[in-house]
């Protein structure tokens, strides 16, 4: 049923006891916890949850580990040039380092050849069901999950398997978010997603429009630069263009350096403005909107180059879109550009589809859901969310103390029943809890968190959970 | 030992490690019998080398994919006179990480504090302790009263000198002995100071298995030390009297080694699971 060829594969023909709802049998899996997706959150969900005694099956729509780290993915949003916005001692899995000789920041297929040595190294690949796509997760009686699976592309009998619990990684950039335009349809050039853009040759001797200054969108627009005929770039707002170095070391290091100190906010905000000021210099000289917002208000965006490329003329900073035309797209301001290709790299948005949003605590259906930790549900508490986080550092990090302190979590539902009580009231009152200081409102940031900040919240949460053991 | 686990490590990301050369000498066996790979850690002075001797082919021969590796400063590794045990020990989770599946760690002497810290920092399939010089003020006072000459220097930034009544017992042919004293390198002088007035490792991640072995007439680390580590690990000492410090090149290598994968092969459960 399955592509893989992984030998010691899990075998999920156990007793069945239950009927779902529609009548077909659900097989039980006991004490076993079920991780949805094999890229980087799952990985470390896997390999914590077997470090605390858990059995555990992961089920992977693709025939590889990595997620959206592995460009043979269909759904990888990277693209040839990718590379880390965070240095490495903020990206790898705390117990599991890179190389050192590998560089400050990594290319994204090291990143891949990273996740399959982790999972290599402590023998992951035999709980991972890979070529298995999951269509729905249920609540049933007794805190437990009804999980049920079909081969990808929907082949083949759906089959449901009835677990102790379950851990959502299935990751949030992989479905793009396109913004409507008045007269998109009529506009005669292509049009295309950043998740379609996947290498320069792409935009070579064309008239490029990037809409959008997240990291990809200034990434491609740097490539522009490089390889198009003409670039625009479009953004709603000035931003904050950090350089990869400062003071000769990688920023985020000079900035955790800050942090270690326990520097307040508004301090680091003033010290990381009068840095830019004296390397990057007055961005408005180059025609760019002064951005509108503090620093570590927005994502970070880190990119040494765009400034460089419209410096030499070879970015033209434009507004935001207003409108297109059949062969032209107007701006906000009034202006008219003629590109031949449009890349939205407007970013993409989390989706649960097999899951209830109710389940998430989004009782509106506003794709949003209520977590304490951006992790837990109020009411379910064996139900984890790992990797749903925005930090303005790496993920990893973030994704392998979630799965710690669900393992623990779940260790304690056995032993300790009181306090695993104590942890779901915390849940339940803390839902919706931020861990950054005030962004600006948008689709993403909604789930921003500084690393810090969030760090210390779970670190907190695992010392109240464990103490005076 | 304090029981919490440590999530920000600012300063520790603010500052990694500065990469080196690092020499790792490996034997594999020639069928691979799913063993756990062991990476073997030199204390300070010694070397990759030391575990070459002997250790390595014999673990090997009994079907388990063998490695050692000197620390920065040590044998066939990259210089680093100012090294501290933090760069040791993220030298051993840098090749542990390296191998190709949770490796086993085997640390002696000061090489044993290494990975007690590396325990803190990698989730080792399980962990070995060999004769475990942990530092304190009370090894310093043990070295001085068995070794004033070659350990007061140490005191003050200069090379720790080990002698070979310290190391070998008098089963150990003396030419033999003396060519072993002669490979001794030196560690870096901060990490001598961390080793008497450093802080206490870290609780390993994982949960690993420990055990702890040494000799009664170890005249290095002292038989109360030896149940004080092993104590840590909620364990009693493995003991083989009758030998000198360095276990792996004494005339009797052979019993701690064998001990040592008779106790991986049965599988020991994780401790306090």
């Amino acid at each position: 049923m399955s592509t893989s060829t992984d030998h010691g594969r899990p075998d999920p023909e156990a007793t069945t006891l239950a009927l779902t709802r529609d009548g077909r049998p659900v097989s039980d899996r006991g004490g076993t916890v079920c991780v949805i997706g094999a890229g980087a959150s799952g990985l470390t969900a896997i390999k914590n949850l077997k470090e605390h005694g858990f059995g555990v099956d992961c089920y992977e729509r693709e025939t590889g580990v990595g997620g959206a780290w592995n460009w043979r993915h269909d759904r990888s949003p990277v693209y040839a040039s990718t590379h880390l916005i965070s240095s490495r001692p903020f990206t790898q899995f705390p117990d599991f380092p890179m190389p050192d000789d590998w560089p400050d920041y990594p290319h994204h297929s090291q990143l891949l050849a990273y996740f399959e040595r982790y999972a290599d190294h402590f023998d992951l690949r035999a709980h991972i069901w890979f070529g298995t796509e999951v269509v729905r997760v249920e609540p049933v009686e007794g805190d437990r999950w009804d999980v049920t699976t079909r081969s990808t592309g929907g082949y083949g009998p759906e089959r449901t398997s009835r677990y102790a619990a379950v851990v959502v990684a299935n990751g949030h950039n992989w479905s793009p978010k396109l913004p409507r335009y008045e007269g998109l349809e009529q506009f005669r050039g292509e049009v295309v997603h950043a998740s379609s853009y996947k290498d320069p040759a792409q935009l070579r001797g064309k008239r490029v429009l990037v809409v959008g200054a997240g990291n990809t969108g200034c990434d491609i627009a740097v490539e522009g630069a490089q390889q198009a005929s003409r670039c625009w770039h479009s953004t709603r707002r000035g931003y904050w263009y950090a350089p990869k170095y400062v003071l000769g070391r990688p920023a985020d290091q000079v900035n955790d350096a800050l942090l270690a100190l326990r520097v307040p906010r508004r301090v680091r905000q003033w010290l990381y403005h009068w840095t830019l000021r004296l390397t990057v210099g007055d961005l408005t000289r180059f025609g760019l909107p002064a951005p509108d917002h503090r620093v570590y208000e927005t994502h970070p965006i880190a990119n040494s180059q765009l400034v460089y490329y419209v410096g030499h003329g070879q970015i033209t900073p434009v507004p935001d879109v207003a409108r297109f035309h059949p062969h032209a797209v107007e701006l906000t301001d009034g202006r008219q550009i003629d590109p031949e290709l449009v890349v939205f790299a407007t970013g993409y948005l989390p989706r649960f589809e097999f899951l209830d949003p109710k389940v998430l605590g989004d009782d509106a259906g506003t794709g949003r859901p209520t977590l304490w930790l951006n992790a837990f549900a109020p009411g379910h508490p064996t139900l984890a969310v790992a990797g749903l986080v925005q930090p303005d550092s790496g993920v990893f990090t973030l994704s392998h103390w979630q799965s710690v302190l669900f393992a623990r979590l779940l260790q304690l539902r056995l032993t300790r029943p009181d306090r695993a009580a104590a942890f779901a009231a915390t849940v339940t009152g803390k839902a919706g809890e931020r861990y950054s200081g005030p962004v600006k409102e948008s689709t993403r940031h909604w789930f921003e968190v500084a690393h810090a900040d969030y760090l210390r919240a779970v670190q907190r949460a695992l010392h109240d959970l464990e103490a005076s053991r | 030992m304090s029981r919490q686990v440590r999530i920000m490590r600012g300063r520790e990301w603010a500052r990694p490690v500065r990469p080196v050369r690092r020499e790792v000498l490996s034997v594999t066996p020639e069928l691979e019998e799913a063993r756990p790979p062991l990476l073997f850690v030199p204390g300070f002075g010694h070397g990759a080398w030391a575990f070459a001797e002997h250790w390595l082919d014999h673990a090997a021969s009994r079907g388990f994919p063998a490695h050692a590796m000197s620390l920065r400063g040590h044998g066939g590794s990259g210089p680093a006179p100012e090294a501290t045990l933090r760069a040791y020990a993220h030298d051993v989770t840098q090749v542990a990480a390296s191998l190709p599946r949770q490796a086993v760690l085997v640390g002696h002497g000061a090489g044993a504090l290494v990975v007690a810290h590396a325990l803190a920092r990698y989730p080792a399939r399980a962990a070995v302790l060999v004769a475990p010089v942990f530092g304190g003020w009370a090894t310093l006072g043990a070295a001085l009263r068995r070794n004033p000459v070659g350990t007061l220097p140490a005191v003050v930034g200069g090379r720790l000198r080990l002698s070979r009544r310290q190391l070998f017992s008098r089963e150990l042919p003396e030419d033999e002995a003396r060519r072993y004293v002669s490979r001794l390198g030196r560690a870096g002088r901060r990490a001598q100071w961390q080793l008497l007035a450093g802080r206490d490792a870290e609780p390993a991640v994982g949960r690993p298995p420990v055990l702890v072995l040494g000799s009664p007439d170890d005249r290095v680390v002292p038989a109360s030390a030896l149940t004080r580590a092993a104590r840590r690990y909620g364990s009693a000492p493995l003991l083989f009297p009758g030998m000198g410090h360095d276990m792996m090149l004494d005339a009797r290598w052979r019993e701690p080694v064998d001990a040592i994968l008779d106790w991986l092969e049965k599988e020991p459960p994780a401790a306090g699971r």
